[in-house]
């Protein structure tokens, strides 16, 4: 089995409890107005027109694919900026073993792994046979998602994941289907499934004052999560500029006098554990 | 130092004019200059004085002839239940009276460095008070404890000790440390994964995020290897409890190898010759001290038994592993480099080992157990071409796991002291919990002692101590500052460029 793997992060911080190793996988079923890493959402189509730009040639043509040359790269990311197809030409196609080996490599200083994305659940399968590799080690596997899969008919799944930290980025459907162009209503039924079997590891909202209803989604998650209210962690995000495409940058990013009243509103719905980032 | 007397006389009025120093540190230096004039004692080997000069060997300014011990390790549980008859104390009864008279002992207890370099397990010294009392009540007389610490003992060595259990006066401290900002105490935290819970070890490296304390020491390899009752004390150093050391003596493994015309030279002719040499001049300075100075027949702390000289080592000090096997790899003619590569890494092993096996089989009848232990020693201002004990370079620093791994090839060769620092950038601060992650696993690739910082802060971890950067900079504007330490930076900027340390980024 492989995957198209958009990078590898040794030591994560900021995807769940601890120190972890992060796996972000290429493709999103999703496609929100406001992503910040908009070129994780496809998978390149071999046009080529980051070739014809890169500065340092670290891309070329062979075989009519894109090959790019680690070594050569500078992370500068123009062929990001060039790609007119949300997609990323530095991916590597990856077996189960070899993302295992990256993971293993960073053995005793982890405590677990992280699968994000694009939308990691696009890999399912894959996942599920790196997940039993590292339970074997004993590591914690948490998944990243924008709530778009059917975690409840996935058990063998659900069997080596110890948690799922959940996007919802609007309640009200209306707004998310704006914002995302797709209904809510799977990742509503995953918040209350996950939930009831304890495996909500953390929510997640991306507030933008004027643009989305973010004190009803804080309302509405909470009456969804109320027998949950201590467990589930519960991340605001503050909408940043940073990676988001040209065309949608009007948006505003909110104040942190904005992102603290929300904290406070959150506490009054009943949340007890509320992270603003 | 001393020639003439037209030299001497000027070199007194140099100290006597210069105008960043106090009245104490003033006294403290005229002090040592007159003590260093002594000659050095009858049995010191004539090869200390060519090594001595030649850069190999350094006395770390302790002079010729020491007249106390060089750390003291007071034992202050016996001092809180029986009192002092010199210092005319009785047991103490409750927290104002424990830490009143502990302040009084620190103040009339002293080591070469005019401080006494352990103040004590302060959790476990003060917890049968605090737990009898209001919690606030409690932080309020331990709040005037430590702001009386760090202005009376003004001097970056004074260590105390938290753990290796969760205790309210532990959690009371941490919140006190991170809320003062404090240069004094060093502390570190006797840090077991099996007996010190997450939540506590957590909320010691958020604090140490905030103000450089606590550093974690390996409790395990303490307790195994120096003694159940040991001390971290001054640096790292692990020392008895009731106990100490006389001396601390250093090669300069950096110079000693660059001196050497092939690596069979190095380690048949010049390492032996030095570690030969610097076993007899620790010897000698521990005879002298024992059999012709006052201090273990009179001093207070003998005479009352909260040391007992039975109960003190030797501290055998290398510095500069990281220039020495570089040395070594270019007499060699490989293109290897202590840090990245494998067979350098190995080098620092050999040489480790070679210096360990010659320590091990020498004996001094003075010392616990017989015996000298190895120290890492954090470096001074006047190495020119030597990093501190182990260390990589500051500069040529590699990733975070690696360099875990790297370090923990070496920490075991040394109980009584060793340590490595990693300082994070701000995001670590979201997430403390990932940073003990990060030690856990030091911990288990065998490293001992680990701490840690925030780059951006004010308070920092110098080499082994803290220090504020504001009063460095004060210091080198040529204003006075109250801290002894902060006169031993400068140096130790230029030569080891300690505030340029990598700083990892999550």
């Amino acid at each position: 089995m492989i995957a198209s793997i958009n990078k590898i992060i040794d030591s994560s911080i900021v995807d769940g409890p601890g120190n972890r190793c992060a796996i972000f996988f290429q493709q999103c079923n999703f496609n929100c107005l406001y992503c910040h890493n908009p070129e994780t959402i496809n998978k390149c189509i071999n046009c080529g027109q980051c070739v014809l730009t890169c500065p340092v040639n670290a891309l070329e043509i062979k075989d009519n694919k894109v090959v790019w040359d680690s070594k050569k790269c500078i992370n500068g990311d123009t062929c990001i900026k060039t790609c007119p197809h949300n997609a990323s030409c530095k991916i590597s196609y990856m077996s189960v073993e070899q993302v295992y080996q990256k993971v293993r490599d960073n053995i005793p200083f982890i405590r677990g792994i992280t699968t994000s994305g694009g939308e990691c659940t696009l890999h399912a399968q894959f996942i599920k046979e790196l997940f039993k590799l590292a339970k074997k080690d004993g590591l914690s596997t948490l998944m990243d998602s924008n709530g778009s899969y059917d975690f409840k008919n996935d058990t063998e799944l659900m069997d080596v994941c110890d948690g799922i930290m959940l996007d919802i980025k609007a309640t009200n459907d209306e707004i998310h289907q704006k914002l995302c162009g797709i209904t809510n209503k799977k990742v509503l039924d995953n918040a209350r499934y996950l939930s009831s079997i304890h495996k909500l590891e953390e929510i997640r909202t991306v507030c933008i004052p004027g643009y989305l209803n973010d004190k009803e989604t804080i309302k509405d998650i909470s009456i969804i999560l109320k027998d949950h209210l201590d467990e589930v962690t519960y991340k605001l995000i503050k909408y940043r500029h940073y990676g988001v495409r040209e065309e949608y940058r009007y948006l505003n990013e909110p104040s942190d006098e904005y992102m603290q009243e929300l904290k406070n509103y959150a506490m009054k719905c009943g949340f007890k554990k509320i992270i603003i980032i | 130092m001393y020639t003439d007397k037209e030299t001497m006389i000027k070199d007194i009025e140099s100290i006597m004019h210069d105008k960043r120093l106090t009245y104490w540190q003033r006294s403290d230096q005229l002090a040592k200059y007159a003590a260093g004039i002594l000659d050095y004692p009858k049995d010191t080997p004539q090869e200390f004085y060519r090594l001595r000069d030649n850069g190999e060997i350094c006395d770390l300014s302790e002079g010729p002839g020491p007249y106390s011990a060089r750390y003291i390790i007071p034992d202050y549980e016996k001092f809180l239940k029986e009192g002092s008859e010199f210092l005319r104390l009785k047991p103490a009864t409750n927290l104002m009276e424990a830490t009143n008279n502990l302040l009084i002992f620190y103040h009339n207890c002293h080591g070469l460095d005019r401080f006494v370099v352990f103040i004590g397990r302060l959790d476990v010294l003060l917890e049968p008070f605090v737990k009898e009392m209001e919690y606030e009540e409690a932080k309020s007389i331990l709040r005037y404890f430590l702001i009386n610490i760090d202005r009376t003992l003004s001097d970056s060595f004074i260590q105390a000790n938290l753990g290796p259990y969760e205790t309210i006066t532990g959690n009371i401290i941490l919140e006190l440390l991170a809320e003062l900002q404090n240069i004094t105490p060093n502390v570190s935290l006797r840090y077991d994964p099996d007996i010190t819970s997450d939540a506590f070890a957590t909320k010691a490296i958020e604090t140490s995020l905030k103000c450089a304390n606590p550093a974690f020491a390996y409790d395990k390899f303490y307790r195994e290897n120096v003694g159940e009752n040991y001390a971290i004390a001054s640096c790292y150093n692990g020392l008895l409890i009731g106990g100490g050391a006389f001396t601390l003596t250093r090669l300069r493994l950096g110079t000693i190898a660059s001196h050497s015309e092939s690596v069979d030279d190095f380690f048949n002719n010049k390492l032996a010759l030095a570690i030969d040499t610097q076993l007899k001049f620790m010897d000698a300075k521990i005879k002298n001290l024992m059999e012709e100075r006052v201090f273990f027949d009179t001093d207070f702390v003998v005479t009352e038994g909260f040391v007992s000289k039975d109960k003190f080592v030797g501290l055998f000090g290398i510095v500069g592993l990281c220039e020495c096997v570089n040395n070594l790899m270019k007499l060699s003619n490989l293109d290897y480099t202590f840090g990245p590569d494998e067979y350098a890494n190995e080098m620092g092993v050999k040489v480790l080992e070679f210096i360990n096996e010659k320590v091990k089989q020498h004996k001094n009848k003075y010392c616990y157990k017989e015996h000298f232990v190895m120290h890492a020693q954090v470096g001074t201002g006047l190495d020119t071409s030597d990093s501190p004990g182990t260390r990589i370079k500051v500069g040529q620093e590699i990733d975070l796991y690696p360099h875990l791994k790297q370090c923990g090839l070496y920490h075991k060769y040394f109980p009584s002291g060793v340590g490595d620092i990693f300082p994070f950038d701000e995001t670590a601060l979201r997430n403390p919990s990932a940073i003990l992650d990060i030690f856990k696993g030091g911990f288990k690739v065998g490293c001992k002692y680990l701490s840690t910082y925030l780059a951006d802060g004010d308070l920092v971890r110098v080499t082994g101590y803290l220090i504020k950067k504001s009063e460095v900079e004060k210091y080198r504007q040529g204003k006075m500052v109250a801290n002894d330490s902060v006169c031993l930076v400068p140096g130790q900027q230029d030569n080891n460029h300690i505030f340029d340390r990598k700083v990892e980024s999550l």
